[in-house]
């Protein structure tokens, strides 16, 4: 399967060439951009692992520093799922703009849907990644 | 002061005399304005005509009573202070009329809304009254919590950000039963879709009663929510005749792990200031589906114009509500349409003659609704919605996702890989909006169902002249 979080999931994947692009869209609003990563991509998962800290401080030319932090967390992490999300703090809004995934697994198990009976017919669900019951840092190969 | 009554001798005094027309009145900041656009009846002076709408709004009945002079009456008077010909209209007045905060009951839209919008619409002395626009101050707002949500925290919670979010409402929209209909969530939701809708009219009826519904529903949404490892939600209308009846369906709509419930505008102000407690109460997000609304907003001359209704609707607190597609195929001239997704998203919107609005409308950091599109849009238009609706609002194509040649999920997935190939262009910096059947037409060459829905309905358009538009239409120039 293919998790379809983020703003672009649906697209085919992004080349540099295009994360680099919406990058500059961002800094262009004065976004911060950062970087995180999973090997937990429950959709219930709002803490992914933050690679440095976000990057409050780069001008509209800058989207180079922040694509090589871009690269440098997906060289890290091979194995991960990667976002670049970009935070707007202005006033009334203080909450992320814009997120894309841009690296995945090499493949992706998905999740299993559990189901426990209630009384009278009704049921209550849970979900659980295939990959997330391995140990932390053994997903995903 | 020859030939003029004394102002509290028994018998008729013009409304004008009483003090409920002021032209020196400077509004106080923490004033209620409105906007009315006034015709009076032939022969009937539009001061008197406005100064009548303000008396009958207000304290005035239609002789003088003595009873008014226990009270320090002319704070409790709402007062006419401009009366102002419409440009192009015959007999067409718009008059702004000042209210008192004491007036009016905190956080209590029943109560604002019966006395502005109450007996006076029926005034004989008036041929027709509309209520244009209020300007309701911070001191009034702030008795409100507003939205259960509001954007920020719904984008937060559903883990969906920088492009418009995409829905469906189920059809047809009556007679399928409960395992039928979960069927369509189900390939909506997987094939591509945020959210998908139950219609204003699906309560409980006879075809699929209630918790049937809500069951399968459920059982579609967690399967999609595990095929896509998204979040997703179904609006689970909850509108009953009673609201002992809608909080047990609420309640179990939460008890199954529903994002979100819905209710329809008919069930009426208390009830909705109501469920949006129930709502904040409980973490579930509260999407209004406007039901009923164009039989009073829709006509020019009488009626309340909807942007009043999306204030009072932001006040009593829902998180999403219909306000108008403009490309689609229900009422919504661009200017109006511009107006009401302001209201509802701005914390700030300025007066704009273009848009409709007649006042400087400060939010007070009140959370914002997000505007929901729907009724006759698809694909093909992705670029027109997202120049007209912009980024925060709900896109829903019930015919336009259900309706697809390959079926129900290859129109879900022709809906989203439009959105998202738009937001990427523009994002990238092209002129999406005149680009926009070239950015599609390339996404769809990697995306057959893209492809189709393109082809089906490439020349579905709803060309009518609106009967609602702002009086002043800014003229588009050659560049």
């Amino acid at each position: 399967m293919r998790i379809t979080q983020g703003t672009f999931s649906f697209l085919p994947d992004l080349t540099d060439e295009q994360i680099e692009a919406q990058i500059h869209y961002a800094l262009r609003n004065g976004w911060a951009i950062s970087v995180e990563h999973t090997d937990d991509p429950h959709p219930r998962n709002a803490y992914w692992e933050m690679w440095n800290l976000p990057l409050f401080d780069l001008s509209p030319d800058q989207a180079d520093v922040a694509m090589r932090e871009v690269k440098a967390c997906r060289e890290g992490f091979p194995r991960h799922y990667v976002k670049v999300t970009a935070y707007d703090a202005r006033y009334t809004r203080q909450t992320t703009a814009l997120a894309f995934i841009v690296a995945r697994p090499p493949e992706e198990p998905g999740f299993r849907l559990e189901r426990t009976d209630k009384s009278d017919r009704a049921m209550r669900y849970a979900l659980h990644g295939y990959a997330a019951e391995r140990p932390a840092g053994r997903r995903y190969g | 002061m020859t030939g003029k009554k004394d102002r509290w001798a028994a018998g008729v005094t013009p409304y004008a005399e009483m003090g409920y027309y002021d032209a020196d009145y400077e509004p106080k900041d923490s004033d209620i304005l409105a906007a009315f656009r006034v015709t009076p009846q032939p022969g009937v002076d539009p001061v008197e005509a406005a100064a009548a709408v303000a008396g009958e709004s207000s304290t005035a009945t239609w002789t003088v009573v003595w009873t008014d002079r226990l009270t320090d009456h002319s704070n409790y008077q709402a007062k006419a202070y401009a009366v102002e010909p419409v440009p192009g209209r015959e007999n067409e007045y718009i008059a702004k009329i000042a209210y008192d905060l004491d007036l009016f009951e905190e956080g209590s839209i029943a109560n604002m809304s019966s006395s502005i919008i109450g007996n006076v619409f029926g005034f004989k002395a008036l041929k027709a009254l509309r209520l244009e626009d209020l300007r309701i101050p911070p001191h009034y707002v702030k008795t409100f919590q507003g939205p259960p949500h509001g954007i920020v925290m719904e984008r937060e919670y559903l883990d969906k950000f920088g492009r418009p979010l995409l829905g469906a409402t189920v059809k047809p929209k009556l007679g399928l039963s409960a395992r039928n209909y979960g069927r369509v969530v189900f390939e909506a939701l997987r094939g591509g879709l945020d959210f998908t809708k139950d219609d204003e009219n699906i309560n409980s009826q006879p075809f699929m009663r209630w918790r049937d519904r809500y069951l399968y529903v459920m059982e579609a949404v967690n399967r999609a929510i595990a095929e896509t490892g998204e979040i997703k939600g179904h609006y689970l209308n909850v509108t009953a005749g009673t609201m002992e009846d809608m909080y047990e369906r609420a309640e179990f709509a939460k008890e199954l792990g529903s994002v979100i419930v819905m209710i329809d505008l008919t069930v009426g102000f208390t009830a909705m200031q109501s469920m949006s407690k129930w709502a904040r109460r409980n973490g579930v997000i509260l999407h209004l589906h406007r039901a009923g609304h164009s039989t009073y907003t829709r006509q020019k001359s009488h009626g309340v114009n909807f942007r009043v209704l999306a204030k009072w609707c932001r006040l009593i607190g829902v998180d999403h509500i219909h306000a108008g597609t403009v490309v689609g195929k229900l009422e919504g001239d661009p200017g109006s349409v511009k107006g009401y997704y302001d209201v509802c998203r701005q914390n700030f919107v300025h007066a704009d003659p273009t848009t409709g609005i007649y006042f400087d409308q400060d939010w007070a950091s009140l959370p914002a609704v997000m505007p929901v599109a729907s009724g006759g849009i698809h694909a093909g238009q992705m670029h027109q919605l997202l120049h007209h609706l912009g980024e925060d609002s709900i896109l829903q194509f019930g015919g336009g996702t259900i309706g697809h040649p390959m079926g129900i999920g290859a129109g879900a997935t022709a809906n989203r890989v439009a959105v998202e190939a738009m937001i990427q262009a523009r994002n990238e910096g092209r002129d999406y909006f005149q680009e926009g059947p070239d950015i599609l037409q390339r996404a769809a060459r990697g995306c057959p169902e893209l492809d189709a829905a393109l082809q089906v309905w490439k020349d579905v358009t709803f060309e009518f002249e609106s009967t609602d538009t702002p009086d002043l239409v800014v003229t588009p120039t050659v560049a």
